[in-house]
């Protein structure tokens, strides 16, 4: 076994989150998708770091969870203040731009 | 340094690694399937609970155990309960609608999506053949991992620390923003207007409670007034009114027996269904 194993995993893992922004429809899952490829790029970057030989990759790591976290606040706080004015948490009825 | 280096690394790695990575590496595929293919969102939630713990373990294999801790901490620790948090408040029984709006989005997203995991894993599979897995002990150094990133993050990286800070702190402000209710100042009725309201209405006192029977507690029972008439006032809204001949009698009470072979009235319990 190489550390090819782990980006391949991390390509399928990517792909699954990919697919599934675009087929879900309720935003919150929508959200965990994109976390889960946020997840995927990380095992990249640290199987990277270890490839190389160097720890900046674990460094980029650190800083994509702390960026994911700020990410998530803000999502959850904008999803909470659309499902108070159209009750639906489903990115569907999101569609006030459209006309 | 890496020219050294290079010389005495391996592409293989070891039999432990190997047989963690093929026992967690299905398990972490099958919690994203999960998440993507189970109608429950709170479902969703936990199988994505399962991949990222998947990962956690990951890091701490590749030699990154501090990753790893803040993975388990802060991914499955604080952003997924945070993110089970917004599911409670939202309605977890929101389900997923399954009507497609756009017609074929979801076989031209599979398409897409074998596509490209074909194409990317195929493509990483070549380019990254034979990577020298040169490991983390020259770059560490003697303390370890954590100081390791400790000095990278406050010599090389300092901007970029300093600048998240400021993306936390307006994170935080801006989640404040966005779920803050604003109400309207003297709008909140006091205690004493809202007593003297409900003294100004036709029936100050509180609503009469149930009837409590012989035979039935529930509160579907109508309460009696004095001339033998059920009080409408007694009943919950939203639940229909019955008989309460008509009710099931109450069980759990073998000790005390048959609550009709008590009282020596009407008909007595069906053998077997009382116990």
């Amino acid at each position: 076994m190489t550390l090819t194993y782990y980006l391949v995993l991390a390509a399928i893992l990517f792909t699954i989150g990919a697919v599934g922004v675009l087929v879900r429809r309720n935003a919150i899952v929508v959200f965990m998708c994109v976390e889960l490829m946020l997840n995927s790029v990380n095992l990249t970057l640290v199987t990277f770091a270890r490839a190389t030989g160097t720890l900046d990759g674990q460094i980029m790591a650190f800083f994509v969870m702390v960026v994911a976290a700020a990410e998530v606040v803000v999502g959850l706080a904008i999803i909470m203040s659309i499902y108070r004015t159209r009750r639906s948490a489903s990115v569907d009825d999101v569609n006030l731009l459209k006309y | 340094m890496t020219v050294l280096a290079a010389v005495d690394t391996t592409t293989t790695l070891g039999g432990g690694e190997t047989v963690a990575f093929w026992v967690l590496g299905p398990i972490a595929l099958a919690g994203a399937l999960g998440m993507v293919f189970s109608r429950n969102a709170v479902h969703s939630a936990l199988w994505l609970v399962q991949t990222m713990l998947c990962l956690g373990v990951f890091y701490v294999v590749q030699e990154a155990p501090f990753l790893g801790a803040v993975q388990i901490i802060v991914y499955t620790g604080a952003i997924m309960i945070l993110f089970l948090f917004v599911l409670m408040l939202v309605g977890r029984d929101s389900s997923d609608s399954v009507v497609e709006t756009l017609r074929g989005q979801r076989v031209a997203a599979a398409v897409l999506g074998i596509g490209f995991a074909g194409l990317v894993g195929a493509g990483i599979a070549r380019a990254t053949r034979g990577l020298p897995v040169v490991g983390l002990a020259d770059a560490q150094g003697s303390g370890g991992n954590i100081p390791g990133i400790a000095e990278l993050l406050f010599t090389k990286y300092l901007l970029a620390f300093e600048v998240t800070s400021a993306l936390l702190i307006t994170a935080a402000v801006g989640a404040m923003v966005l779920a803050h209710i604003e109400r309207e100042p003297g709008s909140r009725q006091t205690q004493k207007e809202l007593s003297r309201a409900r003294f100004l209405t036709d029936r100050p006192q509180t609503l009469p409670g149930p009837g409590v029977y012989a035979r039935a507690n529930s509160v579907a029972a109508p309460a009696l007034l004095p001339d033998g008439r059920t009080s409408l006032d007694s009943q919950a809204t939203g639940i229909e009114a019955q008989e309460v001949d008509q009710m099931p009698r109450p069980t759990g009470r073998g000790q005390l027996g048959s609550p009709d072979a008590a009282l020596g009235t009407l008909d007595p319990a069906p053998e077997g269904t009382d116990r």
